[in-house]
């Protein structure tokens, strides 16, 4: 049995949710090959195969990967499909964009954002918002495997894979990416930092989310997220968005200021190991999943925080 | 241009679901049921396309049990043109549902297919994706804008780092994501008039599609619950057990 893992990268490194893919194939069982598709991405490709328990990377080099194109990566995936059990990519948004295609192409089902491995063919996925487990098994011959990078730890280095060029496939030449408006920050990413700041409507505004809640982060090292409702209510960008529609996170410290817990905040964030919570609310949801609560008025208990810690 | 917008009928997303006691599946019976918020954004979209000119027809349809007939005739409210339901009290998996919107596209031969990036019961994500790939299609996943313009659409992706705009070739599939509209409520006047536009009704088997379900649910749990902490004094006492008791700063 082998199984392919598909890396998200930049081209000089790997994107830290290929290595909780990595980690997810390893308990499924078997060899671990990774495929990288980009465009002068042999870097990529070094850093993939130093990865423990990788046992070969596959490299397509081509122009027509530098944008990931669903379309192009898609094609490729199924060109190299012939002899894996099963296919898995991060179900991030580059994951979760070609996946489907793949799996459609295989015609196999394709299970999503796998959060347990039972078996080789028994999976278990959070459905409802995460409200719900569902425990499924696939009858494909192929499996297509999307993972919810939280749930499994990132593989660590140790590993010294073959390095393999495969040809890449034809350009479908139907999507080009035109514009790219990427968050630029000095913070870390924030589905992998250790502490995250997250705010919410409570905030009031957009400039009061940057005057309290940057300071704190920045003397945390800390990613700063957001409730839908500050993303609804224009105080940051959509990609701060920690929800079911927003980005699922597992962070060792999650502090939630001025977010009452609606339950598709909760769904992207209560799997962090410690939730503090400060809302002036004593009633509001976020209470009930927290580990510390502090019931007060932000704007004096944040300042105080950041000088604290 | 004509468009093609499918929506779902879900559990509305303001009931929190039980699962049945057996284990066997979530409990459904007498819930509210609703469009998937996603695929309510979908129609808004298309309609907005037909006011401004863009679009000629909208064409709504959904796959599943006699109710969604209801989720079309919300659709029409919206102001989609007619309504086709795939009827069947078959489980529907995405695999499947992309192969009867295949069919329809084939029949209907819409410039684009416009729905919800994800449906908010099975949170699977693969829907619009699938479809694509099937007619050789390019696609747009999670839209936060749609621009359609002669034999291309110019779209404005939300992705992890931030926003992404492609330029795809139509015809193509686009899904959208939560900031791409808000959707109008449907007034009194457009809902009577929704109930007389035409609704077609057809069996996956008269679209020739094998529907069958390729993952078998063996569970369902609720997760474990998260247990509520305590209450902190003040700063102080926080970081204090920040710092001593549970040792993340």
């Amino acid at each position: 049995m082998a199984i392919l893992v598909i890396a998200e990268h930049d081209n000089v490194s790997l994107k830290p949710a290929t290595l909780n893919a990595v980690t997810a194939a390893a308990k499924i069982g078997g060899d671990i090959h990774v495929l990288i598709a980009g465009a002068g991405c042999a870097a990529a490709a070094e850093a993939a195969a130093k990865v423990a328990g990788v046992g070969k990377v596959k490299v397509a080099d081509a122009a027509h990967y530098a944008d990931q194109t669903a379309e192009n990566i898609a094609a490729l995936v199924v060109a190299n499909a012939a002899g894996y059990s099963h296919l898995v990519a991060p179900a991030t948004t580059s994951g979760k964009n070609f996946m489907p295609r793949v799996a459609a192409l295989l015609d196999v089902a394709q299970i999503s954002d796998i959060v347990g491995v039972d078996s080789a063919d028994t999976f278990v996925r959070p459905i409802y918002a995460g409200n719900v487990l569902a425990t499924v098994q696939s009858a494909d011959a192929v499996k297509v495997i999307t993972v919810r990078t939280t749930a499994f730890e990132a593989a660590g280095e140790g590993g010294s894979a073959a390095v393999e060029a495969v040809a890449a496939a034809a350009d479908a030449g139907n999507s080009k990416l035109v514009g790219r408006e990427l968050t630029k920050s000095a913070r870390p990413e924030l589905t992998a930092a250790k502490i995250i700041v997250s705010g919410g409507r409570g905030v009031g505004n957009g400039e009061n989310y940057h005057a309290l809640l940057e300071p704190l982060a920045d003397k945390l090292g800390a990613a700063l997220g957001a409730s839908r409702a500050a993303v609804d209510a224009g105080f940051v960008p959509n990609d701060y968005q920690v929800g079911q529609t927003g980005k699922i996170v597992a962070p060792q410290l999650y502090i939630a200021v001025g977010i009452s817990g609606a339950i598709q905040h909760l769904a992207g964030m209560k799997d962090s190991k410690v939730i503090v919570a400060i809302n002036k609310d004593p009633e509001a949801p976020i209470f009930q999943v927290a580990d510390y609560g502090l019931v007060g008025d932000l704007f004096e208990v944040v300042p105080q925080l950041t000088a604290a810690v | 241009m004509k468009i093609l917008v499918p929506v779902k009928r879900v559990v509305d997303y303001n009931v929190k679901v039980r699962v049945k006691s057996d284990g066997t599946g979530v409990d459904i019976a007498n819930v509210k049921m609703s469009m998937n918020p996603f695929d309510e954004i979908a129609v808004e979209e298309a309609v907005r396309l037909k006011e401004a000119g863009v679009a000629t027809e909208v064409v709504a349809v959904s796959a599943g049990v006699a109710g969604c007939q209801e989720t079309l005739r919300t659709a029409m409210a919206i102001g989609a043109d007619r309504g086709i339901l795939v009827e069947t009290d078959a489980e529907l998996q995405p695999l499947a549902v992309a192969k009867l919107l295949k069919a329809l596209v084939d029949k209907e031969q819409p410039q684009a297919v416009i729905l919800g990036k994800q449906a908010i019961d099975d949170d699977a994500n693969q829907t619009g994706q699938m479809l694509a790939a099937l007619l050789g299609w390019p696609q747009a996943t999670f839209a936060s804008k749609v621009v359609l313009a002669g034999d291309k659409a110019t779209v404005t992706r939300e992705v992890d780092g931030g926003l992404e705009t492609l330029e795809i070739a139509l015809p193509a599939v686009i899904t959208t994501d939560l900031r791409l509209n808000e959707p109008r409520y449907a007034t009194l006047p457009n809902i009577m008039k929704a109930k007389k536009k035409p609704l077609d009704t057809v069996k996956p088997a008269d679209l020739g599609v094998d529907v069958a379900p390729r993952l078998k649910t063996l569970k369902v749990a609720e997760p474990a619950k998260r247990q509520a902490g305590v209450k902190v004094a003040d700063v102080a006492d926080l970081v204090a057990k920040l710092k001593n008791e549970a040792k993340v700063i």
